[in-house]
């Protein structure tokens, strides 16, 4: 046996390990810092070989230079604070009346067969419609402060909240519902103490979109119904033909957008603890 | 067929009576389904008695009508001469899935009918007790782990530990331990028998398995298909405890032997 196997390399040598691929090797921040330097690149050849007038696309370095400026007038308490004051309390009211609302309605209708026979059609009904539509009526009713843009924003907020609870409610498994009315649990405790828990998952899924979904609504409030918020400080801007002040407004605001997505985030992974989601998950649902 | 209906009056009155089935039958008015014909059921106190017969026999559903969950359409169910109206604290109930609740540790998941019953005070002085079920199973060191961290296996003692923290007088059973691999099942079906001496708890099993409702039980009733209802009552008469050897007796293959006959015979009805 040895002989036949000998000057060949023993079976015991070869190993069969998992292939690694190029871009599993790499650190996720380095893999985004990458792409975030390549689009740069191709940001200031765009802007370098003239293609495209500076008015529409300013250059990498101009952008950078506003949003050092706009940072330093955030900071030393400038004209624009008070602006992102009254955008991040539209944004925040927004989202606590659409979680109160969307909560509440959420819990009528996978609750209760009326919610589920009568409500939701005429919920399904609106969630159809373009509800930036509305926004007229909304500063018609409410007129042009802040109310208006937290109304544009709760409403258009409210439906995935109503969405993810609804549905996650009506998740509970036929064997947990009946162990629960095995041990003889009341309507009440079976919601709090099993189909609640159980729905936080979906619950969340409606408030990452819930999330997204208020920051587009204070804005397109603002756009629409002016006031003293961060997009009527883009409006302006756009009317004077200053890109980079544009684009660094709205770099402002998508990190604005950010923070409340992570708050929500972070607040699933304190409260779902159990259970390990992905970021993408909410985006990409429904 | 007029023998074995003898032969089922026959079985169970040599202890005190616990449940009482009289013409019990079922069926799903929705679904215009006939689901369990009449059956007659006597189970003794401190018995262990298993139910075997075709999928969609109503086995589940007669579980399900002795534990109160749903209603019968005709007859009458009577534990410790109460009427069974509704779900009851001295019925314990066990599924194929142990479904513990992932937020939960295993000792709070113990402890939820005691929590669901009489608040969450009464529930923390049922700690030491649901401790002690716990090392019972073979589960200590496992208190505060929480239920993604436990195999199929240790999931289901636990589910076992649960159903016993009421101190129920009789235990329905329904393909507790369906999900497990054979090792694993024989282990826990050797757990159960020591857990229902133990307790002289009465038991009721449900299983499609023919071996595990032999070594189990001291009677066997054989199920026709749905609708369902009881054709045969095998009386097993092998000594206590039982013990997984006894698998390999003749005694032990002869019962099998018959019951399986009789399901056979059944199918074609
Ligand atoms: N809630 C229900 N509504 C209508 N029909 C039902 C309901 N529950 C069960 N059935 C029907 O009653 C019959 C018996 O069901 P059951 O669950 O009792 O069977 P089983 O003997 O437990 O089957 P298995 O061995 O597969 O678990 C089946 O045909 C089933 O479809
Ligand atoms: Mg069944």
């Amino acid at each position: 046996m040895t002989e036949v196997l000998e000057g060949r390399p023993s079976v015991a040598d070869t190993v069969w390990t998992e292939p690694v691929s190029l871009i599993d090797s790499v650190p996720r921040s380095v893999a985004m810092l990458a792409l975030f330097v390549v689009f740069i690149a191709l940001w200031q050849a765009v802007h370098g070989f003239g293609i495209v007038s500076p008015i529409i696309l300013p250059s990498p370095w101009a952008t950078f230079m506003d949003i050092l400026f706009v940072g330093q007038n955030l900071i030393s308490g400038g004209y624009m604070l008070p602006a992102l004051g009254v955008t991040i309390a539209e944004v925040i009211l927004g989202f606590a009346i659409a979680l109160a609302i969307g909560f509440s309605l959420g819990v009528l209708v996978g609750e209760t067969k009326f919610g589920e026979r009568a409500v939701m059609p005429y919920l399904v009904a609106i969630d159809t419609m373009p509800k930036v539509a509305f926004a007229p009526l909304f500063l018609g009713w409410l007129g042009f402060g802040i109310s208006s843009k937290v109304a544009l924003a709760a409403f258009i907020a409210t439906f995935s909240i109503v969405v993810g609870t609804a549905a996650g409610l009506h998740a509970a498994e036929e064997n947990a519902r009946m162990l629960f009315k095995t041990m003889g649990a009341t309507r009440l405790q079976t919601l709090v103490k099993m189909k609640l828990p159980m729905a936080l998952p979906q619950i969340f899924t409606g408030l990452k979109l819930a999330a997204v979904g208020v920051m587009a609504g204070a804005i397109t409030g603002e756009f629409i119904g002016g006031g003293k918020g961060f997009g009527e400080l883009i409006r302006v801007a756009a009317a004077q033909l200053n890109t980079p002040r544009v684009f660094s407004l709205i770099t402002y605001l998508s990190l604005l957008g950010l923070s409340l997505f992570w708050t929500v985030v972070w607040l699933e992974r304190k409260l779902v603890f159990w259970r390990r989601s992905s970021i993408g998950e909410g985006i990409a649902g429904q | 067929m007029t023998a074995a209906a003898t032969k089922i009056e026959q079985v169970g009155h040599l202890g005190r009576p616990v449940y009482q089935l009289r013409n019990v039958a079922k069926s799903y008015v929705r679904r215009k389904l006939h689901a369990l014909d009449a059956v007659d059921l006597t189970l003794t106190e401190g018995s262990f008695s298993s139910v075997i017969g075709p999928s969609g026999c109503g086995k589940s559903t007669l579980l399900k009508i002795m534990s109160g969950l749903v209603p019968p359409s005709q007859g009458s169910v009577v534990l410790e001469g109460r009427p069974v109206t509704g779900p009851r604290s001295d019925i314990g109930m066990m599924f194929q899935q142990a479904t513990l609740f992932p937020w939960r540790t295993t000792l709070q998941n113990v402890v939820l009918p005691i929590e669901i019953r009489d608040g969450k005070a009464a529930a923390a002085r049922k700690h030491d007790a649901a401790r002690d079920l716990l090392e019972l199973v073979g589960l200590k060191g496992f208190e505060n782990a929480y239920p993604n961290e436990l195999s199929g296996g240790m999931a289901q003692r636990a589910a076992i530990c649960r159903m016993l923290v009421t101190e129920p007088a009789v235990l329905l059973l329904d393909e507790p331990f369906s999900a497990l691999d054979e090792l694993a099942r024989d282990f826990m079906n050797m757990e159960l028998q020591r857990i229902c001496t133990a307790r002289n708890a009465t038991a009721f099993l449900v299983t499609h398995s023919i071996p595990e409702a032999v070594i189990l039980s001291n009677v066997v009733y054989v199920m026709s298909p749905r609708p369902g209802r009881f054709v045969e009552a095998v009386t097993i008469d092998l000594p206590r405890p039982r013990t997984l050897d006894m698998m390999t007796e003749p005694r032990f293959g002869a019962y099998v032997q018959r019951i399986r006959a009789r399901l056979d015979q059944g199918a074609f009805i």
